[in-house]
């Protein structure tokens, strides 16, 4: 068990390394000079040189890598190609804050919304209300995202203004109500398929079948032995959905005009602007890695039947 | 992610399968099982249905697909003429439809047969039967990749890699003579493809290697083994048949994927470029990259609607197929 956490964590560091220099690799390979872009039209043949060396573009790769990863390890990031002077950290930073409150409340949507209606289904397996609910979810899953932001806008924001239509002030505001429904009904569905999947699983168990046979009311069945132990599996799920704050919410940001990550990561794509770029693909993995190492340790104190090697 | 072990339709259909006359061969009592599933079928049908409207899209087009007409600008559905519209360019919007579902069939075939098929099946079985360092790269490779937050990384795969290629396809059209390399698009699909791939490969060769590793063990493979059967006959005749079922469970699951993340690539403009049509070109065009689909949704819906719901209904069908397939191919993984 022990020996497991500490192989793991040994293995994260060598992880994101090797994911760091990748980023690295890509950026090289990637067309256009840096020093270039940043000159614009002040761009002459000296000029350039003349940043590239103060940029240290010059150096080889890997004394730029080493370069990279040696701040890295003293918090610092880098500086932003393209918005001059800007420590990529300052820039991320509250970038991050938003879509980590956005993705928080997505997930609680689909969370509250997700469980209980998996389980319902799994306990109405046989009639026609669990198929409803499954194709009803899956529907609702295949949703494209294009379409389901700008109908809940188009319904609940112009046509009901019941909310407000689009901006951010907070977690804690209803203007966060639309773009985490957007990303929460799909969630809310992948909750609804596993934890119907592992309801079904539990309720087949023995124990269950002596739980009732002990003459247990079918309330304390359900809610101590059924839901607690389908509940376990939903658990590395979890690991992922936190992980999805880079990227998952790329388009809804777009639409919704969120000031979170997803501008500055496409701008960042585009304008070749690598520091940044590298910054979120180190920070993306670095949580998607410790994400799962946390769950992994989770799940074996929730349940001690499980062994990790 | 969509994997789960789950069903649409369990109960009454399962029992009808013992009735089955016992003499069918394998694949076709999974036929007979899957087509009772009704829901399953006839998402299968619409599947079939889009897909051959994408392949003949140069017979039933009814337009030009980069035809403009000016005069005839943000139309709504007119019986006769542009049934389902124009768009801001006076283009025929079924005509772009059927062409963007040919694209979307293409780059689904060429990801899954070089990256899920090809890599990840071989490189699943390689690493399952022969296990040690081999097995360790492969897995170490693997969670590398799967560390990376995988739309980010297709977008970044895409945007430095699309240059080069293109540059790479304009140097060998200048020095062998051939032409239309990057103007018909088969550079386009190399980008997609190739960004693609880190995502396609792993899952595919994780699921096989897993199957090798129990089957390896199995006691008609050590017969083989022992009988002096060489290794490729082993891995190609022994084992590949018995890993087919996840296989096809996993790529039906698996397809939807790959049509939306093409459409996603292609709405940021990185994937199939204009005028060559492609669903998510559209839904980038007629809402400027995001911005305006409030207003197109309100003002002109069928721009807008038309490609969502082919690809809506692509992957809602893809999975009520991957899991009836689940149900039908593996009885027992419920």
């Amino acid at each position: 068990m022990l020996a497991y956490i500490l192989r793991r964590l040994l293995w994260t560091p060598v992880l994101l390394l090797l994911a760091a220099f990748f980023v690295f690799f890509m950026g090289s390979v990637a067309p256009g000079d840096p020093a270039e872009l940043r000159l614009g039209n002040r761009a002459t043949p000296e000029n350039i040189e003349k940043l590239r060396e103060q940029m240290g573009l010059n150096d080889p790769l890997h004394m730029r890598y080493i370069r990279f990863i040696g701040n890295a390890l003293q918090g610092d990031l880098g500086e932003s190609y393209v918005f001059q002077g800007k420590k990529v950290t300052a820039l991320i930073g509250p970038r991050l804050l938003v879509s980590l409150q956005l993705n928080i409340a997505a997930m609680l949507i689909a969370l509250t919304v997700g469980l209980p209606l998996g389980f319902y289904a799994a306990k109405r397996q046989g009639t026609k209300t669990d198929p409803a609910i499954v194709i009803s979810m899956l529907i609702l899953y295949a949703m494209p995202v294009f379409f389901t932001a700008p109908f809940l806008i188009l319904f609940f924001a112009v046509k009901l203004h019941w909310v407000p239509a689009a901006g951010w002030s907070g977690m804690f505001s209803t203007q966060v109500i639309l773009p985490a429904l957007t990303i929460g009904i799909p969630g809310a569905a992948i909750f609804v398929r596993h934890m119907r999947a592992s309801t079904l699983e539990v309720i087949g168990q023995e124990y269950i079948r002596t739980a009732h046979a002990k003459g247990m009311s079918g309330f304390v069945v359900n809610y101590r032995h059924v839901a607690r132990n389908a509940l376990l599996p939903i658990l590395t799920l979890l690991g992922f959905t936190l992980a999805g704050v880079f990227g998952g919410s790329l388009i809804v940001e777009l639409i919704y005009g969120i000031p979170g990550v997803s501008r500055l990561s496409l701008d960042a794509i585009f304008q070749r602007d690598f520091p940044v770029l590298t910054a979120f693909v180190l920070l993306g993995s670095l949580m998607l890695v410790l994400a799962n190492l946390v769950i992994d340790i989770a799940y074996t104190i929730v349940d001690p039947r499980i062994r990790l090697q | 992610m969509t994997q789960a072990t789950s069903s649409t339709q369990q109960g009454p259909q399962e029992q009808s399968v013992a009735e089955l006359p016992p003499n069918l061969g394998h694949w076709r009592q999974v036929w007979a099982r899957f087509r009772r599933r009704k829901l399953a079928f006839a998402s299968l049908m619409i599947v079939l249905f889009i897909y051959l409207l994408g392949i003949f899209a140069p017979v039933i087009q009814t337009h030009d697909y980069q035809d403009t007409n000016l005069a005839k600008t943000q139309q709504g559905p007119e019986w006769g003429g542009n049934w389902l519209g124009t768009d801001r360019l006076g283009r025929d919007i079924y005509t772009r439809v059927v062409w963007g579902i040919q694209t979307t069939v293409i780059i689904t075939i060429t990801t899954f047969i070089t990256g899920s098929l090809f890599l990840g099946v071989t490189m699943g079985l390689v690493a399952g039967y022969f296990r040690g360092w081999i097995d360790a790269i492969i897995m170490r490779i693997g969670e590398v990749i799967s560390a990376f937050p995988d739309i980010l990384l297709i977008i970044l795969l895409a945007a430095t890699l699309r240059p080069r290629i293109v540059q790479l396809a304009r140097d060998i059209e200048d020095s062998t003579g051939i032409t239309g390399l990057v103007s018909s698009g088969i550079v386009d699909y190399v980008v997609i493809g190739i960004a693609l791939l880190p995502l396609s490969w792993f899952g595919m060769m994780r699921l096989v290697r897993g199957q090798v590793l129990a089957l390896r063990e199995a006691e008609y493979v050590e017969a083989a083994r022992a009988m002096g059967t060489s290794t490729p006959r082993i891995l190609f005749r022994h084992i590949l048949p018995n890993v087919v079922s996840p296989v096809i469970v996993s790529v039906s699951f698996g397809i939807g994927a790959i049509a939306l993340s093409e459409v996603i690539l292609s709405f940021f403009g990185l994937g199939v470029q204009p005028p060559r049509p492609s669903l998510g070109v559209m839904i980038g065009e007629v809402t400027a990259r995001g911005g305006a689909s409030v207003s197109v949704l309100r003002d002109h819906p069928e721009q807008l609607l038309t490609p969502i719901i082919v690809v809506w209904l692509l992957i809602f069908c893809w999975n009520i197929v991957g899991d009836a397939m689940n149900d039908v191919l593996n009885p027992r993984a419920r």
